[in-house]
């Protein structure tokens, strides 16, 4: 140890087990991660929706016009939405597969009650946005196919809805999603 | 590589040697690309697909470090500056159809350079560095290219970014908002369109950078060859400077007469018509296909279609399309075989071969609409695609008896290799 009688400071005392310079390098390092973890952050949060992206406002719609078996297209978030008037035969197309033993097998199992407000089973409202992949599927505008269920139709990859919007066939993981929405007389406040 | 008669760079004139004794990148220059690299004698063309790469490269770097100065990345503009470097700029027509095309060249010249490596064996020791660079290459391509086709920001531009978003909102849990993430919104806007900008405007940068690692990754072992077999005396290779810059420039030739056909006489022919309607929102194009290079992947996308436990269908399809590359970068590992070139592997050549039918089918199926009995037909192909892959490649490799390979380069070149004799005696 001819260093330690040089210097007069021991470098490494095998009793000892911490020495001063392993807490000098854990806590060195340790800060740098922190810092690094604070400098990361805010560089990974920047690419998160902006302020003024989240704060798009609720839509108000009049839905007066929209005869049975008519459907628009409203805007919501930049992102379409489809309201439905859905004709008695659709209503009834939708709720008496509810009653088959395939609904039970469904992928996403709703009833087209649970899916509209009370009292008006035959307003549909969902985004129109494929859960897939998030194409705008057919069959709001007229004349659009409306697929094997007489729903909607996405020729993206070829997902079918029933009348309920609600997946039948075709890879889509959800029905159309049914976002919050209130209904004032004839107008409909979607957000 | 440096064999012991690679030839040293000696500088005859007194600037280059006062130029390189003090950087010797004149140096670095002769021994990589001059005559101071020495390269098996007996390569074929499919060597050349490597150097033109690297031509498609510059390519799309010059053409496109041009249109970005017409180019303005804020959805209010962005469809409108394209026109406008279609109509108004001089010269602009020329360089926006040669990026695009540009971008198609690059991915045929890439594709015949990965079956290269298929067919060759490349990926074998000691080359696995090569290898797995060059597979990162790729994926930093198809991300470089899908970000480019967004920026015209056409109908196909905005489905795109769309479409593969919302890939990744079928993760679980973190999907949705990861997709937010990704986009910077609920669907692509103007937060896309600009990152994608500056993301597009610095990959290709990036992929210079790992084409470095790939080239500096091969210069230690040195090129492979049709025969597999290496180099073994100064008789097996040439030096680079002038066989082989002789050869590369002879096929730049050939392959900017392919690009200039198309990009003079037939510019839209790859492209979609729907990317010249301006992006809509509210209305999905009835056809949706990503550009042709991506078409085997896309058909893997959507093969699958059942849920499997509780993995959903859309998932799976995700899974499975990243899979089918990344699984590339465990095929050193796969393939146990010790003789590299398919030319001696009798039977790895013919699964070779029905892997390039089965690529090329879910190619064609990739662009079909999504209905029987396209499905059924492309969830077969993938089938086939990992099974090639997990299955095939591993048993064929144990149970093949492969075919003599000859002594050296030399000899399968001339037929004899005198030192081969010695060696037998
Ligand atoms: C790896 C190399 C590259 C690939 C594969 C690639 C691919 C693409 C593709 C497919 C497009 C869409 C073309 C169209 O539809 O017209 C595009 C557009 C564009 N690229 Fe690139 N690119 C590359 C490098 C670059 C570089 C280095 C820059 C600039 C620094 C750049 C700037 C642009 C611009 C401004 C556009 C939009 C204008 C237009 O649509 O013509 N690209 N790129
Ligand atoms: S996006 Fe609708 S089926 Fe894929």
């Amino acid at each position: 140890m001819a260093q330690e009688a040089a210097t007069g400071t021991p470098l490494a005392t095998e009793d000892e087990g911490v020495r001063r310079r392993d807490f000098i390098n854990i806590a060195a390092v340790s800060a740098a991660g922190v810092g690094g973890v604070a400098v990361i952050y805010p560089l990974i949060s920047q690419m998160a929706p902006s302020a003024d992206v989240l704060a798009e406002s609720s839509t108000e719609i009049d839905i007066a016009a929209v005869q049975p078996g008519q459907a628009i297209k409203a805007v919501f978030r930049r992102q379409p939405v489809f309201i439905r008037n859905l004709t008695p035969a659709e209503v009834k197309a939708a709720t008496e597969f509810e009653a088959t033993p395939d609904f039970n097998k469904m992928r996403d199992k709703q009833t087209l009650a649970e899916r509209t407000k009370e009292g008006h089973a035959n307003l549909l409202i969902t985004m129109g946005i494929c859960t897939h992949l998030g194409c705008v599927p057919q069959g709001a505008g007229a004349g659009e196919v409306k697929g094997e269920f007489g729903g909607y139709f996405c020729p993206c990859h070829g997902s079918h809805y029933d009348t309920a919007a609600r997946i039948r066939k075709g890879p889509a993981p959800r029905n159309l999603d049914v976002p919050e929405y209130a209904i004032n007389g004839t107008i409909v406040k979607i957000g | 590589m440096s064999f012991p008669w690679s030839k040293e760079y000696k500088p005859s004139h007194p600037l280059m040697v006062w130029f390189d004794e003090r950087l010797p990148l004149p140096r670095l220059i002769y021994n990589a690309v001059g005559g101071g690299y020495e390269v098996p004698r007996n390569l074929n063309y499919f060597w050349n697909f490597g150097f033109l790469a690297g031509l498609c490269l510059v390519i799309q770097i010059v053409s496109g470090v041009i249109l970005a100065m017409h180019y303005g990345g804020d959805t209010s503009v962005a469809f409108n500056s394209t026109e406008h470097i279609m109509r108004d700029v001089n010269w602009g027509w020329m360089l926006r159809y040669g990026h695009a095309n540009g971008a198609a060249a690059f991915f045929a010249v890439v594709y015949l350079h990965i079956f290269r490596g298929f067919y060759y064996g490349s990926y074998k020791a000691p080359r696995e560095m090569i290898w797995l660079s060059g597979v990162v290459i790729f994926l930093l391509m198809m991300a470089t290219a899908f970000m480019g086709y967004v920026l015209p920001w056409g109908q196909m531009s905005y489905w795109a970014a769309q479409v593969i978003t919302g890939l990744f909102s079928a993760f679980p849990l973190i999907g949705d908002p990861l997709k937010e993430w990704l986009l910077g919104g609920f669907a692509p806007g103007n937060a896309t369109l600009n990152r994608f900008f500056s993301l597009h405007f610095l990959l290709p940068f990036v992929i210079l950078g790992v084409v470095i690692l790939h080239i500096w990754s091969l210069h230690i072992p040195g090129s492979s060859n049709p025969t597999g077999v290496e180099v073994k005396s100064k008789s097996d290779t040439v030096p680079f400077y002038p066989y082989y810059v002789g050869k590369d420039g002879w096929t730049i030739g050939l392959l900017m007469i392919v690009y200039s056909v198309f990009l003079f006489y037939m510019p839209n022919a790859l492209g979609d018509p729907e990317n010249y309607i301006p992006a809509n929102p509210m209305q999905t194009p009835a056809h949706i296909v990503p550009e042709w290079y991506f078409w085997p992947f896309y058909a893997i996308l959507r093969s699958f279609t059942q849920d499997l436990l509780f993995f959903e269908a859309r998932l799976l399809g995700v899974l499975a399309m990243f899979a089918a590359i990344l699984v590339w970068f465990f095929l050193p590992w796969l393939d146990k075989s010790p003789v590299r070139s398919a030319s001696y592997r009798p039977l790895y050549r013919k699964f070779f071969w029905v892997l390039v039918i089965d690529v090329l089918i879910l190619g064609y199926l990739g662009k079909l609409p999504a209905e029987q009995p396209y499905v059924l037909v492309s969830q077969l192909a993938t089938m086939y695609y990992f099974l090639h892959f997990l299955v095939i490649v591993p048993i064929v490799s144990s149970i093949e008896r492969p075919d003599p390979l000859p002594f050296s380069i030399t000899e399968s070149v001339l037929g004899h290799d005198g030192a081969a004799k010695l060696t037998k005696d």
